[in-house]
């Protein structure tokens, strides 16, 4: 596509009608070389990347789905086919995985529930105080954006420390100011998913303050100056001109947020160790447990199949939620 | 300079007291939710200079009543928990994926946005499709191929699988997708190579969406857990936050070494994100608008 304008015009050159045909059959001849050319130039530099995309994206999704179908321990000689076995055992309950499963698969969705609406909320009402201009304002961005770049076992570990029932910051200052200084944090309920949820909107509540910045500094500012020659206070401004320039990128932060929530390990991995029982443990972490240290890795990806499933279910409501949005701020202006 | 002045001749008088009112509060609301965001890493780097029995002083010590690189030496030394090796290996594996996923990234997604090759609209789908796969699909079978390729418990385990993503792909395809058609055409005429116009003239142009691109995946490859906890077995291999959750196990009450090690895990990290800060923020804010 890219080398059509390259050739020189054709037409513009040839004279005779003799001429004009010798001069169309050397373009075309020159076209095809291009063209060819262009074949081997394109595989050439997409080599490299179809390799290891090949090996650890498309090899794996096949073997994935294949291993999911049989009785796969690693450490086994034998691996029988079982058709739709490990799923359906999953489903009715019958595999002795089913239920840590199911137990993962209630903890990320506890999990999904109490993070989504902060990381969508709290982000936003620190996005519209740093929109105003005022000194200090990079300064304040990146200090909220710090602790995103820092790696979940470094938060974790931090965190372990200062949640720490006996020596932690946390207890101690809860006391200093006359309040319960014995919070078993990481150790009893609901305190653990608690812990888990504050420590995981500390964490990323930067992330999603940055995006809705970004979106926020695309909005004209001449609608918010016509909208209070009108006579819009802060709140009508909010609700017709904020909200509806933010409609694009909502449906990005939602879906993002959505998809690391549901992903969620490490915090649960390395701050609870899934515990109190195996109450905080998601269902990564049950897939991971059974797949890599039980070795059942025909399970574990039956296991994975379904989640992905109802992953898959959340994000195309999360889509058409957002997809039949534009309708309405036609109506409200009309 | 030009800020000093600017408000006070665009703000009207009238306004002034009820804006600095509301600014003052602003301020005092910023100051307190950096308070809350900072001060648990300040007191990470406070407890890494203090004695165990500091670390686990019932009052909390802002500032380290004896300060001590105890905690550092202890963990520097220690046997069972090579935190010099544990470093080597983060850096050495952080690398080594940024550097293919640069490479082929950018080869690929020159190729995607600029040649006209048969294959690339079938390509192009296939991959951005892959971007909606759960990397939980992935687990399981890529701990298979690692294992069978005889990888477990080798960096090589740690820096391919985690290459093969689409992400840097499409973020190179679409930034060069935005560079102008003409660049490429003078030095087409002059009769240079598709690989010669794509190193002299294409890459250099393209620094900011490559430094872009190999900051987010250094980023992501030092930071990353789930992989490495479990392709990674002997202690002289781990990388940096798998080798701290081994720490954790080990010394559950030792405070100072294990802030100790944090530090040492996000000192780099937060070193380049500081000296970078503006194409990370700005990067990332991007990517969500175009997304």
């Amino acid at each position: 596509m890219s080398d059509v304008a390259i050739n020189p015009p054709a037409a513009g050159v040839a004279t005779g009608a003799s001429a004009s045909r010798t001069s169309a059959v050397r373009t075309s001849a020159r076209a095809a070389a291009t063209r060819s050319r262009d074949n081997r130039d394109g595989w050439l530099f997409m080599a490299p990347y179809l390799v290891v995309f090949t090996a650890f994206v498309i090899l794996p999704t096949i073997i994935g789905v294949w291993i999911s179908l049989h009785d796969y321990d690693y450490t086994l000689a034998e691996k029988p086919f079982i058709g739709l076995d490990n799923y359906t055992g999953l489903i009715d309950g019958s595999s002795p995985f089913a239920g840590a499963f199911w137990q993962g698969m209630q903890g990320t969705a506890i999990f999904t529930v109490a993070t989504v609406p902060l990381l969508l909320v709290l982000p936003l009402v620190v996005a519209l105080a740093m929109n105003i201009k005022f000194r200090g304002r990079n300064f304040f961005r990146a200090m909220y954006f710090a602790p995103y770049v820092l790696g979940v076992a470094v938060v974790a570990v931090l965190w372990r420390y200062l949640l720490d029932t006996n020596i932690g910051l946390v207890n101690h200052y809860l006391g200093v100011i006359g309040l319960n200084d014995a919070i078993p944090w990481l150790t009893q309920l609901p305190w653990a998913w608690i812990s888990l949820i504050g420590v995981t909107v500390w964490w990323t509540l930067g992330f999603n303050t940055v995006i809705y910045l970004a979106a926020l500094q695309d909005i004209s500012p001449e609608l918010y100056e016509a909208a209070k020659m009108d006579g819009a206070g802060p709140w009508q401004r909010f609700r017709h001109i904020t909200i509806p320039g933010l409609r694009p990128v909502l449906l990005f932060i939602t879906s993002v947020t959505i998809i690391a929530s549901v992903n969620m390990f490490g915090q649960s991995y390395l701050m609870t160790q899934g515990g109190p029982g195996q109450e905080t443990r998601t269902a990564i972490y049950q897939i991971a447990e059974t797949g890599l240290t039980s070795f059942n890795s025909g399970l574990a990806s039956a296991m994975s199949m379904i989640f992905s499933v109802f992953l898959a279910i959340i994000s195309m409501a999360v889509f058409f939620l957002f997809r039949e949005r534009p309708d309405r701020p036609r109506k409200d202006a009309r | 300079m030009s800020t000093a002045t600017a408000p006070r001749t665009i703000r009207p008088d009238e306004n002034r007291k009820g804006r600095g009112a509301s600014r003052t509060l602003l301020y005092v609301l910023l100051a307190i939710l950096t308070l809350v965001f900072i001060s648990p890493l300040l007191y990470m780097l406070s407890t890494s200079f203090k004695t165990t029995a500091g670390a686990a002083a019932p009052t909390p010590q802002w500032i380290p009543e004896e300060p001590t690189l105890q905690a550092y030496e202890a963990i520097l030394g220690a046997e069972g928990t090579p935190v010099i090796r544990w470093l080597i290996n983060s850096l050495a594996a952080a690398t080594g994926q940024t550097l293919i996923i640069v490479v082929t990234a950018s080869m690929a997604g020159y190729a995607l946005a600029r040649i006209d090759f048969r294959g690339r609209r079938i390509l192009f789908p296939i991959i951005v499709a892959t971007l909606f796969v759960p990397p939980v699909i992935l687990l399981i079978p890529n701990y298979l191929i690692v294992g069978r390729l005889g990888w477990l418990d080798t960096l090589l385990a740690v820096i391919l699988p985690g290459a093969a993503g689409a992400f840097g792909v499409f973020f190179m395809r679409q930034f060069f997708m935005g560079l102008p058609l003409e660049l490429e055409q003078a030095a087409f005429i002059d009769g240079a190579t598709r690989w010669r116009t794509f190193r002299t003239v294409i890459l250099p142009l393209s620094r900011p969406a490559l430094v872009t691109l190999a900051l987010l995946s250094f980023l992501t490859n030092w930071n990353d857990f789930l992989w490495p906890v479990y392709v990674l077995f002997s202690p002289e291999n781990q990388t940096l936050p798998a080798g701290l959750s081994t720490l954790q196990n080990a010394n559950s009450v030792r405070y100072d070494l294990l802030m100790a090690g944090a530090v040492i895990a996000s000192v780099p990290v937060l070193l380049m994100y500081f000296a970078a800060q503006r194409y990370v923020v700005e990067g990332v804010g991007r990517a969500g608008l175009k997304g």
